[in-house]
């Protein structure tokens, strides 16, 4: 049996709330909160990135998972906001949990769906039997340009999954991937903060793709939306998983304990992965749970797992997602927030 | 060993002298010293500086500074011991001559310190601490010490009171002293009030950014004794290290390095703390004058703060320390300040001290100190 | 700008807290030394520390060195790890009332310090409030 043996997350504890960037920008925040279904989002510390992150929720997972970090022969970070434009993010990471050297490492890049795209690639290779077990991590310290919708919803936060054989909380019986070339969003070298095609982003990008993998996972695997007991997709801002979850007939009581953005935003590469940690979290032996990212450019993967009965030996090693969201918060103003997030301009 | 003397010291005022280099402040101060002594010659140079390398891009000071002073071709070496540098060069040139090795030695002390912002003067202090594992952290010096503070307040009940009034003891003697960089006094009120630097320590806790030197002359006793003035004689020379992480320490309230120094000294020079009549110390910023009185011995653990609020280290006080103003109002230029301790403790021998003389003084003691505690030395003087 | 190889061999240390143990009389040195302070044996194993401890003093650093400067103020800690081990290191994600000698902390992994904008970041330990 492969699968998830271990999971972990990880999560900034400051906050900055709609209407104090609505405040800023003369925008009507009320009419943001509906529209988004968003209140508030993470923001880094200025000690935290993409690696801290991910290095935290490695930890995690790799509590919960006991096993020796020696052995993991592969560590994935995917992220858009990887703290080097060349340089790994993932040495860090095998260097700090103890895997180095005998491990392959790679950064991943692919719009928010990076973090599926490094657990697609460790559970294959754990599948093929090339590795014993495999770390992969989606994470960002995402940025939204100031006064731009993305704003509102850029937010922070890394999720951690470690893949192998033995000892499994969660089995993968399936995946799927659906990809098509779709610019709705980018970010182009050297620039600091993404573009994307406003209302673009919908039909043609996020709900083609989204619906695309889960009918074809579904149709893959037999199974029928009544059949999971969670399903999470990725989570741009509060409204879209639920209107997919309308489409393709899950109801909405499947897509809450997943759903996490109306309080954290947007963590864009972090966001179903820590939606999955989060439904982990409460999910039972024999639950079916499906994950579908999604990712500008623009391409899904979905997973179908099935909760072991490992799932209530492990939840309580490491922080809970829920937990992380609600501990410690901490509310920016504005100002600091734009200090924190590097947008005012200093001396040299 | 022979007995040594000083016979010669040499102080301009301290300050930011922004028309003179490092070269210039360091011979003023080498010739007031030579003047000092009534000689133009030397046999030997040391003088002590902890970082003209990072302060104005300049080392090799041994034959710079004995260049300048019109020296060449005399052995000169610069030691370094961090905030112990003049010290150290004390007790380097102390050994010189007790070894019958040189007959005149002349001990320097010099920093300048102003050619630098205040980030990178933070940052060359900052190398007396460990480079890797404390200022990696942010940590900074008054940070250190302000650790120590809130350590020795948790564990002996010291006041912040009490940590003001040694600045403000030390402003009130400073004030007599027309070489201090800020001759002023200061209140409670004044320190309590001002600028938070490291939590619970604030600027008037702390020493300031001085350019400065200090000189004297050694030679053995028996020359001494051919000159007309007082003769005062260095009966000891104490030095001890420790690891110069302060989270290494078994205690953090406990300057070790500054008690195991004071006990060779107190050994060599055969006495007891309560022999003393008049003490500097490396008051860098307050509550280290509150640790070492308790290092020396001069009060039990713990009991430092009570000590300096009940006025026991005041000028008219049983035990007076920094008379000269010390590190806080006299100035800190690194490496001259163990020497300028000596000077203090010389003028007070001599009865040379003006409105600050402690009346009597016929011995004193010197302490001087490298880092959060890394290194301490303890010189004792005895006017014959 | 230094070259990166002294941040670079600090790195178990930094990201691991990987400490020198005398196989003579136990004494944990951190970082590894050569000679045990203690007893002067020269025969070390490698141990890692534990993650978790609490705080012995603390101050709030409010004038920092210059590549401090955009975190200031920030807290800085000596702590008495479990094992008995103490170290100095920032303590962040915590409000500075609620800071306290013998607060419980935990090692987290952050971001320390970098060199400017083009250099390299330098990862470390800091504490949380446990």
């Amino acid at each position: 049996m492969e699968g998830i043996i271990g999971y972990g997350a990880s999560i900034p504890r400051n906050r900055i709330k709609v209407e104090e960037i609505a405040k800023v920008w003369g925008a009507d925040a009320p009419s943001y909160k509906k529209g988004l279904l968003v209140e508030e989002k993470s923001v880094p510390s200025p000690d935290q990135d993409t690696i801290t992150m991910s290095v935290e929720a490695s930890k995690s997972a790799l509590k919960r998972a006991g096993i020796n970090p020696k052995e993991i022969g592969a560590v994935y970070i995917g992220s858009e906001s990887h703290p080097y434009a060349v340089k790994p993010s993932g040495t860090v990471l095998a260097e700090a949990i103890g895997a180095t050297p005998e491990v392959h490492t790679a950064d991943l890049e692919f719009a928010c769906k990076a973090g599926t795209e490094g657990m697609f690639i460790a559970f294959g290779l754990v599948k093929a039997g090339l590795i014993k077990y495999g770390l992969a991590v989606g994470a960002d310290t995402s940025q939204g340009a100031p006064g731009d919708a993305l704003e509102y919803t850029a937010a922070a936060g890394a999720a951690a999954y470690l893949f192998g054989r033995e000892k499994v909380v969660a089995e993968v019986l399936e995946t799927y991937s659906y990809t098509t070339d779709t610019p709705d969003f980018w970010r182009r070298e050297y620039q600091y903060y993404p573009q994307h095609g406003g209302r673009f982003t919908g039909d043609p990008a996020y709900f083609k793709h989204i619906t695309g993998a889960a009918r074809g996972i579904m149709e893959k695997s037999g199974l029928k939306p009544a059949d999971f007991q969670y399903i999470i997709f990725h989570q741009p801002n509060g409204k879209f998983p639920f209107r997919a979850g309308e489409i393709l007939g899950f109801a909405k009581k499947q897509i809450e304990p997943g759903w996490l953005v109306n309080k954290l935003g947007n963590t864009y590469s972090g966001s179903s992965p820590l939606g999955l940690t989060a439904t982990l979290d409460i999910s039972k032996p024999g639950d079916l749970v499906l994950i579908v990212s999604y990712g500008s450019g623009a391409g899904s993967d979905a997973f179908i797992l099935k909760v072991t009965d490992r799932i209530n030996e492990v939840r309580e090693l490491a922080p809970k997602t829920r937990e992380l969201l609600d501990k410690n918060r901490n509310y920016l103003e504005y100002g600091t927030y734009a200090k924190f997030r590097h947008k005012i301009r200093k001396a040299e | 060993m022979r007995e040594v003397a000083v016979i010669g010291v040499g102080m301009n005022k301290w300050g930011e002298l922004w028309e003179k280099s490092l070269r210039h402040v360091f011979t003023e101060a080498a010739i007031l010293a030579l003047d000092d002594a009534g000689i133009d010659k030397i046999d030997s140079l040391i003088v002590g500086c902890m970082s003209s390398g990072l302060f104005i891009g300049q080392e090799h000071l041994s034959s710079l500074l004995a260049d300048y002073l019109g020296q060449v071709p005399v052995p000169a070496a610069r030691v370094e011991s961090a905030c112990a540098s003049g010290g150290l060069a004390l007790r380097m040139g102390f050994i010189e001559v007790a070894s019958g090795m040189s007959d005149v030695v002349l001990v320097g002390g010099v920093e300048k310190m102003t050619d630098v912002n205040g980030h990178e003067a933070t940052f060359a202090l900052g190398t007396a601490a460990d480079q890797e594992y404390e200022c990696y952290h942010g940590i900074t010096f008054p940070g250190l010490y302000a650790l120590i503070a809130r350590a020795h307040m948790e564990k002996y009940g010291t006041t912040r009171e009490q940590l003001a009034m040694v600045a403000v003891k030390n402003h009130d003697n400073g004030s007599l002293n027309p070489l201090a960089q800020y001759p002023f006094k200061v209140s409670v009120e004044a320190v309590l009030n001002s600028v938070m630097v490291a939590d619970p320590l604030r600027i008037l806790d702390c020493s300031p950014i001085t350019d400065g030197a200090a000189a004297l002359i050694l030679c053995p006793v028996e020359t001494a004794r051919k000159l007309k003035k007082p003769v005062v004689r260095i009966t000891a020379s104490g030095m001890a290290t420790d690891t110069i992480a302060l989270s290494s320490r078994r205690e953090i309230t406990w300057i070790e390095s500054t008690y195991q120094a004071a006990k060779r000294a107190y050994a060599m020079a055969g006495k007891k703390p309560e022999d003393i009549d008049v003490i500097e110390v490396h008051d860098c910023f307050t509550i280290a004058e509150i640790c070492v009185m308790e290092a020396l011995g001069l009060v039990e653990k713990g009991k430092g703060g009570k000590a300096v609020e009940d006025g026991l280290t005041s000028l008219h006080g049983k035990i007076p320390i920094n008379t000269s103003g010390g590190l806080k109002a006299k100035g800190h230029p690194v490496g001259a300040t163990g020497v300028a301790q000596a000077i203090e403790i010389v003028k007070q021998l001599r009865e040379e001290a003006g409105p600050r003389q402690v009346k009597g003084a016929r011995v004193g003691l010197t302490q001087n100190m490298g880092g959060s505690g890394g290194s301490s030395i303890v010189h004792i003087f005895e006017r014959s | 700008m230094p070259t990166p190889s002294r941040y670079w061999r600090e790195i178990p240390q930094r990201y691991r807290l990987e400490a020198a143990k005398c196989k003579n009389c136990g004494y944990v040195a951190f970082p590894p030394r050569l000679v045990c302070p203690r007893c002067q044996s020269r025969a070390f194993e490698t141990i890692i520390l534990s993650d978790a401890g609490k705080i012995v003093t603390y101050t709030i650093i409010r004038v920092p060195p210059q590549p401090f400067s955009d975190q200031a103020p920030y807290a800085v800690g000596i702590v008495e790890l479990d094992d008995g081990v103490r170290l100095t290191g920032q303590i962040v994600d915590c409000a500075f009332e609620e800071l306290q000698i013998g607060k419980r902390v935990k090692i987290e992994f952050r971001k320390v310090s970098e060199e400017g904008e083009a250099g390299v970041i330098y990862y470390g330990y800091k504490f949380v409030p446990a």
